[in-house]
């Protein structure tokens, strides 16, 4: 089974506008969905899950947030550490506010409260733009930082000031808490990962993934065939929100635990993440994902080769990763702007020829 | 003969229906600078009417004004019997004025067929979470207006580069994508801001051809701006001159091609 069009006939404008339009990649695609579902439950361990499995999945759901947003919309961000705190708060409140309803609906909940921030911090945006907006949304990031560092009312007034999420559980399986089998915090964030795909990528195929990136090509053109640039914004920061605040929730109840919102939600994990949709390739979603990968899977390869392999020093080892992630970013850039997507569609139009070219 | 017909009938068969759109006494000024001086015109409905002057002369502020890009100072906009109130570029595009640009004011990061689509964003209503679940209204919407599309692309003869990248396009196909990314909105007036500006000899007869094809069959008003007289000459109805910000001339071809007006602002004045 080669990936080939050839003998690949759409005659509905449904058949050509679906996301796989080749078979050989929708039958891929069914096989990693079946694989991450029936497959890898069964195998993984504590130190999968928390090392490579839950980090992936959720920075995953981030780095679609805010690809949204600077991908395909063109507003650049910095405030995703912001958010993601906003969504992780939102969650611990509504977790101990209502205990009785499901986590499912408080991560949900997170979500929606974050997209309301979000799009309150998306008013600046209507006015300014390129670096100037990212400096804005650096208010954002300091600001809710320091607003949950020094309101108690979102900590619930804990002596420690960290918030550290309850026990919950889902089909009486607990996903949150210190209880919490691996396999059920993997699936859990599977769930939300699988749905945040397949909502981003309906939005950015139909006409509002259309009016977002119109007003990132040009908004000047964007506004005279009538897209308004007020809402198209808005909307993009709002959804960018709302998937960054599940991001967040998800970040804090089922994978940290406990979270101190200066530690965890700082200004670096903005920039990690903006990192991870640089170099999985902007105004992709299957960028997001190999964006994350890289920047996760990246620092752990290098430490199992470093200390494992050649048995440096831990603390050596871990300041020589800083220097080798920072070099294969840049070299990574200079090599492909466009990012780990570009690589991938230019492997697939390359494929669709192989192995005869001509 | 604009003042006393209701509608009258081309030579070439067409009919001119009545007023469409009047600028009436419009005054456009950026600080001290006055480019558009106290003029008024109108487009009647069916017509192809051309805005020509030398550089400068204010034709493509006058275009902006139309789109709502500039607000004038002074002066009345009439779109469809109805006076225009101070509005928003979107909101013009909403009424059904469509425009190209002079210099291609394209996506280019998405395909032609993403930007074709563009073009129908004041037909597409579904909410955010029908689209987000891809669900009903969404998807019927997205085939109903991917049909109509396709029906521009075959009409612009763009079929075979529905997929590639608009950056990926020599200048003149961009030329042609714009005005079909404009005619999909299905525009009771459309905008043209010089469609040949740069093309060779084959490109204007091409391009000249779809602006007569959209007109003759989509029943389209178009009102353009172009500097090759001979297809100015061709194409259009009548021609509006403006020269310096002020209207020198109005009236058919042949009119505007014997007033003294014109000959000077193009030829020049000797100064004795």
């Amino acid at each position: 089974m080669f990936y080939r069009e050839a003998g690949e006939f759409r005659t509905s404008y449904t058949d050509d506008g679906q996301t796989f339009p080749i078979a050989f990649d929708r039958w891929r695609y069914y096989a990693v969905l079946a694989i991450a579902f029936l497959v890898v439950p069964f195998v993984i361990n504590d130190y999968w899950a928390n090392a490579i499995f839950l980090p992936f999945l959720i920075y995953a759901i981030a780095a679609i947030g805010l690809n949204i947003l600077t991908g395909y919309c063109g507003q650049v961000s910095l405030g995703t550490g912001g958010f993601m705190a906003v969504g992780a708060y939102a969650c611990y409140k509504l977790m101990t506010g209502f205990p009785d309803i499901n986590i499912f609906f408080h991560v949900i909940g997170a979500g929606f409260i974050t997209a309301g921030v979000g799009v309150l911090f998306g008013l600046p945006s209507l006015r300014i733009k390129g670096f100037y907006l990212a400096v804005a949304t650096l208010a954002a990031q300091f600001f809710l930082v320091w607003l949950f560092n020094r309101v108690p009312w979102f900590y619930n007034y804990s002596a420690s000031g960290q918030i550290s999420a309850p026990e919950r559980t889902v089909f009486g399986l607990p996903v949150t808490g210190p209880a919490t089998e691996p396999w059920a915090a993997y699936l859990f964030c599977l769930v939300f990962v699988v749905a945040v795909a397949w909502i981003a990528r309906n939005l950015t195929r139909g006409s509002v993934g259309r009016k977002w990136m119109a007003i990132r090509d040009m908004d000047i053109a964007a506004e005279i065939i009538g897209v308004n640039p007020l809402t198209a914004k808005l909307t993009a920061f709002a959804v960018s929100s709302f998937f960054v605040g599940i991001a967040g929730a998800l970040f804090f109840a089922v994978y940290l635990g406990a979270v101190e919102v200066g530690e965890a939600f700082g200004i670096q994990k903005s920039f990690l993440v903006l990192f991870m949709i640089i170099i999985g390739g902007l105004g992709s979603i299957f960028g997001s994902f190999a964006g994350a990968a890289f920047m996760v899977l990246m620092p752990v390869l290098l430490k199992n080769v470093l200390v494992g392999g050649l048995g440096w020093a831990t603390d050596l080892a871990a300041h020589i990763e800083f220097l080798i992630v920072g070099g294969l970013i840049v070299t990574f850039l200079v090599a492909e702007p466009h990012g780990l997507a570009q690589l991938w569609r230019v492997a697939k139009e390359k494929l669709r020829l192989w192995p005869f070219p001509y | 003969m604009k003042d006393t017909v209701e509608s009258y009938t081309t030579p070439d068969g067409r009919t001119i229906g009545g007023v469409l759109m009047e600028m009436k006494n419009i005054t456009l000024r950026f600080g001290g600078v006055v480019a558009i001086k106290d003029i008024s015109f109108d487009i009647r409905e069916g017509e192809i009417r051309a805005i020509i002057g030398p550089n400068g002369a204010g034709k493509s502020s006058m275009l902006n004004v139309i789109s709502g890009f500039y607000k004038p100072q002074e002066g009345e906009v009439w779109f469809r019997g109805e006076r225009r109130g101070p509005v928003k570029p979107y909101q013009v595009a909403r009424e059904g004025i469509a425009r190209t640009f002079q210099n291609i004011a394209l996506f280019e990061g998405m395909t032609v067929l993403d930007n074709v689509m563009t073009g129908r964003i004041t037909h597409m209503k579904a909410g955010l979470p029908a689209q987000a679940l891809w669900w009903g209204k969404a998807q019927n919407e997205e085939v109903a207006n991917r049909a109509h599309v396709e029906r521009v692309i075959d009409f612009l003869e763009i079929q075979a580069i529905r997929k590639t990248p608009v950056g990926r396009l020599p200048y003149g196909l961009k030329k042609r994508v714009e005005l079909a990314r404009a005619l999909a909105a299905e525009p009771k007036l459309l905008l043209l801001d010089e469609p040949m500006a740069g093309m060779n000899v084959e490109e204007k007869e091409d391009m000249s051809r779809f602006i007569l094809d959209v007109n003759d069959e989509f029943g389209t008003t178009i009102a353009l701006i172009e500097h090759d007289m001979g297809v100015v000459m061709d194409l259009s109805d009548r021609v509006v001159v403006m020269d310096y910000g002020k209207k020198i001339g109005d009236g058919t071809p042949d009119e505007v091609r014997g007033n003294q007006d014109v000959i000077d602002a193009y030829l020049g004045v000797a100064h004795d």
